[in-house]
């Protein structure tokens, strides 16, 4: 069984930048192992010599030709930008 | 394959205040196919174009929109991987390598961590003439590339453009088997050498083409070995990873200092932590980049949107069967055809456009004759004017034709050179030039010996000394081809003088 605890669901939370307040961490760490719990059970499962299945019917990866057929919006790329100049997108500054 | 015998050279030592230490790097090159579109758009790959105009849908991430392989890529991938000797994948699988930054709009590059497909490989790094490193490459894997972010157009913000998002990139990756910074940047050079030869990435370091993270420890001498034999990374010393460099100088100036950082860090008492750094050239120092200490964690998971990527053996067997002929086979063919130095075939193959140069110069006539203009000539002159061998005025076919004048005895040494001189600034045919301009070699003897006998005539104190210092004979060789403007056969001329004065040949 697994056990996430609170230390771990704080962690995962700022990875995937999700705000969750600190009384709240009890309870997500409590579902988290839950969740990995219930999805242990597929473990049991005797897989030995079997292929993994990657897609439910027998396809091949699609491909495309090397050919320019899209872009050239900027317009509607920065449509949804809280903040553009100048053609680029305007971000709070991230300095290394 | 047709390869050159070589010799490893011993690997850099930099001694400490203590003791001495060897060192180990590791490199990731990160090179742009040269694909017109994206890896996973259709949005246009062209570099320098106006901020967010190079973007589609997909590239900006935005809901719904689903990632379909551009094949041309898959393909110079495995190109580039068989002119590394490398394995080929059949299966091979993308993953999502998860992390927020400004200018990765989906939140994570996909990327191939668990099934790449290009496999073990090696790289001969050529160090001087003999003498190479035979560098192991671990594997090849497609990934996107991120967008770019500027820093310095606002005092408060950080301007991004996504143009550069999604573009195909070859992450190749080495075994820690440099040995020194000048190793280094000789790795670089015979990769960008080698694509550009096969034409799966342009090579451009400014531009970003060409970008390298490299890895670097230190150890003790004879622990290197020890890891070589017994594959176990613990005889080596802690790494550090410097990211993202794209000059030659700044990656050898970033080794050498984190070096001697690492070793004055150990000699201290010290111990070296595993990080990420950051190369400043403009203090010449490397430094932590501590936004990465928390934020290694990936959690990498099999790209949902996306099938296995499975390639036929027959369409690799296809692209194997088109690959050119690659930089080490056409210098040891060099060497062995046209029987120039090491060396000069390095310096002719170099560049796959020069090679071809050469090779039309070359065809049918002498080749080391054609080596000699090639390098001496050509390549000296288009090195000092800045040009590259694409804008050469003189073409392979006015060369060839210089070289064919001279070798039938219608010009000289000399005068070869002034029709070059010509070419170069006029252009023109040079059997035309020749002709038109009166440049034909004296090889007529009545023409010779009324010259020689003019100038014996009118120095009979010269003839004196001559007859006593047959040395002095030369002078007049000199004379007579001052007299005919260097269009007289020289070694004509020196037969005429000597038989004139009376002295043995």
């Amino acid at each position: 069984m697994s056990e996430i605890d609170i230390e771990t669901a704080r962690r995962v939370a700022h990875l995937a930048r999700i705000e969750v307040a600190e009384e709240a961490l009890p309870g997500l760490a409590r579902e988290l192992s839950a969740i990995l719990t219930f999805m242990e059970q597929l473990g049991e499962v005797d897989v030995e010599g079997v292929e993994p299945m990657t897609s439910v019917t027998p396809m091949r990866l699609k491909r495309r030709a090397d050919a320019v057929t899209d872009g050239f919006y900027p317009e509607r790329i920065l449509a949804n930008a809280p903040d553009a100049r100048e053609g680029f997108f305007a971000v709070p500054k991230v300095v290394e | 394959m047709l390869d050159l015998a070589f010799s490893e050279p011993a690997p850099r030592v930099i001694s400490g205040a203590r003791e001495e230490w060897e060192l180990v790097i590791g490199m990731e090159v990160h090179a742009q196919v040269a694909s017109q579109s994206k890896l996973f758009s259709g949005a246009s790959t062209t570099f320098g174009a106006e901020p967010n105009s190079n973007v589609s849908l997909v590239d900006a991430a935005m809901p719904g929109m689903l990632p379909v392989i551009n094949e041309f890529c898959v393909e110079q991938a495995v190109r580039t991987g068989l002119g590394l000797r490398a394995a080929i994948n059949l299966f091979s699988q993308f993953d999502r390598k998860n992390y927020f930054y400004p200018d990765l709009p989906q939140g994570y590059q996909i990327s191939q961590l668990y099934h790449p497909l290009v496999g073990e490989g090696e790289v001969l790094v050529d160090l001087a003439p003999g003498i190479g490193r035979r560098v192991r490459v671990e594997r090849i894997h497609l990934e996107q590339d991120a967008g770019k972010s500027i820093h310095d157009m606002d005092p408060n913000l950080s301007f991004v453009d996504l143009n550069r998002t999604g573009v195909a990139l070859m992450e190749i990756v080495s075994r820690p088997d440099i040995r020194s910074p000048e190793e280094a940047a000789a790795y670089i050079a015979k990769l960008r050498q080698i694509m550009r030869y096969l034409g799966t990435c342009d090579g451009n370091m400014q531009n970003g083409s060409l970008r390298a993270d490299v890895t670097v420890s230190v150890c003790r001498p004879g622990a290197y070995d020890r890891y070589r034999e017994s594959g176990d990374f613990s005889h080596l010393g802690t790494r550090c990873e410097i990211k993202n460099m794209n000059s030659m100088r700044f990656i050898q100036a970033a080794i050498e200092y984190e070096a001697r950082r690492q070793i004055a860090l150990i000699e201290d008492g010290g111990k070296v932590v595993q990080e990420t750094r950051l190369y400043d050239p403009d203090r010449g120092e490397t430094r932590s980049m501590r936004s990465k200490e928390e934020a290694q964690d990936y959690r990498y998971f099999p790209c949902p949107d996306l099938l296995p990527l499975e390639i036929e053996q027959e369409w690799v067997d296809a692209i194997a069967a088109s690959l050119p002929e690659l930089p080490d086979a056409r210098k040891a063919r060099f060497v062995r055809d046209f029987g120039m130095t090491e060396y000069d075939a390095g310096v002719l193959s170099a560049e796959v456009e020069s090679a071809a140069f050469f090779e039309a110069v070359a065809a049918g006539r002498d080749g080391k004759q054609a080596a000699h203009w090639g390098i001496n000539e050509l390549f000296g002159r288009l090195n000092r004017e800045g040009l590259e061998i694409g804008a050469s005025p003189v073409s392979a076919a006015q060369l060839g034709g210089v070289l064919d004048l001279m070798a039938s005895g219608e010009i000289s040494g000399k005068i070869a050179k002034d029709l070059f001189e010509i070419l170069w600034a006029e252009g023109g045919d040079p059997a035309e030039i020749v002709a038109a301009r009166g440049m034909r070699q004296v090889t007529d003897s009545g023409a010779i010996e009324a010259a020689v006998y003019e100038i014996i005539a009118a120095n009979p104190a010269q003839v004196e000394k001559a007859r006593a210092n047959p040395k002095v004979a030369g002078w007049f060789v000199g004379q007579v081809m001052k007299a005919t403007g260097g269009k007289a056969n020289p070694q004509a001329v020196n037969a005429v003088v000597l038989a004139r004065l009376g002295i043995e040949d």
